[in-house]
């Protein structure tokens, strides 16, 4: 049996590295995902871990180490956040390509500039097609729990792919909350040894990688990578119930609240959805059919399980942490209207732009959604599908 | 691993690449025919080579063909020659000549 114990984020994160154990680690540290990497260099220092610990000068050495010697044939482990993750970016990309099982936790935190390094996730939705596995939790539990299927589910064979595992910057990573820590072997048994597959330092089975790949075969090398993700999306289902008969805390695609009946839902991710839920339930009192959509899988999407999830809904809001400049969107609500449109559903959606550089999200802000949707519903639409919520005007 | 190709041959369809973007066997750039690069091609005065082998020593592909410990009168491998011109700036005899592709071809030196 686990135990309940306090603890922030970044610690819960640093403990579950201890207990997976990891052959290597190479990190620079970076507000606010430092403690995280702090912690566990400690325990690397204390001997708590076999792994080896690399200090490097920057995000894009710390990525490219994890993926050198992922290919080299270790298991891998990086944290980062905003800038960090953002001078890692064609390193990103890299690790798709390579398929090397690297998992990279993201106490998501907004891009500069200006300089700020509280939450948002632009850092994370801007990186969404490098080809990495996004998991999105919304606590401290979340964050954990995540990190450790993360291993499992980008080391499977048919996935071979690297995984990210979200949780928001300061409100989750430095917010302290009662979570259940496993057992070390039961984590250490759950997420098993490492699956080396190819391992470069194998010399007798020499081969090439990342070689000059021009239009003769890029193409086709693309198309292959691109058939990974529906094992992925499987593997995402497959170890989450693993995980639930294992550890009692059940993970899927999505996170449905209050969902099945309801009328006005918004979609969401991150902690936020902590706070929706509460909302939720709050209106449902008032016997109003709220319901929350969260989702844990962003990458691969669940293009139809999101299209089912919101079938019967009236009207949908959708919870955007990051602007998709240009775009004329968030980053999350074009995915939901391809969703729906693919589905063939017409129903009244909203785009929220929320919460940008650690802007709080009160719940007088979600029970305003709620009262905005409400009249979306009923109008059968807005004129108005793209707002900014808490926003001085 | 061994039953895997050396060479992926340029029709191979996407389903058949390994996964990663990776050849599956090392040591295998001597099947890739660099030729298609070559603007300039190496002609050599074999009447003037001195066989130092500089030529052969400083090629970057392997290109210059030696027998024997002797360079002069031997082919040049123009499937991985990529016409770089070092042979001949490195010749001590100025015996290497950078020519066109084109009067390469027109005197029967192809590639």
């Amino acid at each position: 049996m686990g135990k309940l114990i306090p603890m922030e984020g970044n610690q819960a994160v640093a403990e579950a590295m201890r207990q997976i154990n990891p052959d290597v680690v190479a990190a620079y540290p970076i507000t606010p995902s430092t403690e995280a990497v702090q912690i566990f260099a400690r325990f690397v220092a204390d001997g708590l871990v076999d792994t080896n610990y690399v200090a490097v000068e920057s995000e894009h050495s710390a990525m490219s180490a994890c993926i050198a010697a992922s290919l080299a044939g270790a298991r891998v482990m990086n944290v980062t956040a905003a800038q960090g993750l953002a001078l890692m970016w064609e390193m990103l990309y890299i690790a798709a390509s390579m398929r090397t099982p690297v998992v990279l936790s993201v106490a998501n935190r907004a891009l500069s500039g200006n300089i700020n390094i509280h939450c948002d996730h632009s850092d994370a939705m801007g990186a969404r097609d490098a080809g990495w596995i996004q998991l999105w939790g919304e606590n401290v539990q979340e964050a954990y729990d995540n990190l450790i299927q993360a291993v499992v589910i980008g080391e499977r064979r048919d996935v071979r792919l690297p995984v990210m595992n979200n949780y928001d910057g300061f409100l989750v990573s430095h917010s302290y909350e009662l979570m259940e820590l496993e057992e070390d072997a039961a984590v250490r048994e759950f997420v098993g040894e490492p699956v080396y597959v190819r391992p470069m330092l194998d010399v007798s089975n020499p081969y090439t990688v990342g070689a000059l790949d021009l239009w003769d075969f890029y193409h086709e090398h693309k198309r292959g990578q691109w058939e990974a993700y529906g094992p992925a999306k499987q593997a995402v289902v497959e170890v989450g119930q693993a995980f639930g008969e294992r550890f009692g805390r059940y993970y899927g695609l999505l996170d449905p609240y209050y969902l099945d009946d309801a009328d006005l839902v918004i979609v969401a991710l991150g902690s936020t959805a902590g706070t929706i839920k509460d909302v939720v339930e709050q209106r449902r009192e008032r016997g109003e059919k709220a319901g929350l959509l969260k989702i844990r899988c962003f990458r691969p999407f669940p293009l139809e399980e999101v299209a089912d999830a919101l079938s019967s809904a009236k009207a949908v809001a959708v919870m955007d942490r990051a602007a998709g400049f240009g775009s004329g969107w968030g980053t999350v609500y074009p995915e939901i209207l391809t969703a729906l449109y693919h589905k063939g559903l017409v129903l009244p959606t909203v785009d929220y732009i929320y919460g940008l550089g650690g802007r709080m999200i009160l719940p007088e802000e979600i029970h305003q959604v709620y009262d905005e949707l409400a009249q979306v519903a009923a109008a059968g639409g807005t004129a108005e599908p793209l707002r900014w919520l808490g926003v001085r005007v | 691993m061994s039953d895997e190709p050396r060479v992926y041959p340029p029709d191979t369809g996407w389903k058949d690449l390994a996964p990663g973007g990776i050849v599956p066997q090392a040591g295998n750039a001597e099947c890739y025919s660099v030729a298609g690069w070559r603007l300039v091609h190496p002609v050599r005065d074999n009447e003037a080579c001195i066989d130092c082998l500089f030529c052969w020593l400083y090629c970057p592909d392997s290109a210059i063909l030696q027998e024997g410990g002797s360079v002069k009168g031997k082919p040049i491998d123009m499937v991985h020659c990529k016409g770089c011109g070092v042979c001949a700036a490195v010749c001590p005899k100025e015996c290497i000549k950078m020519v066109p592709e084109s009067e390469a071809a027109e005197q029967g030196q192809t590639g």
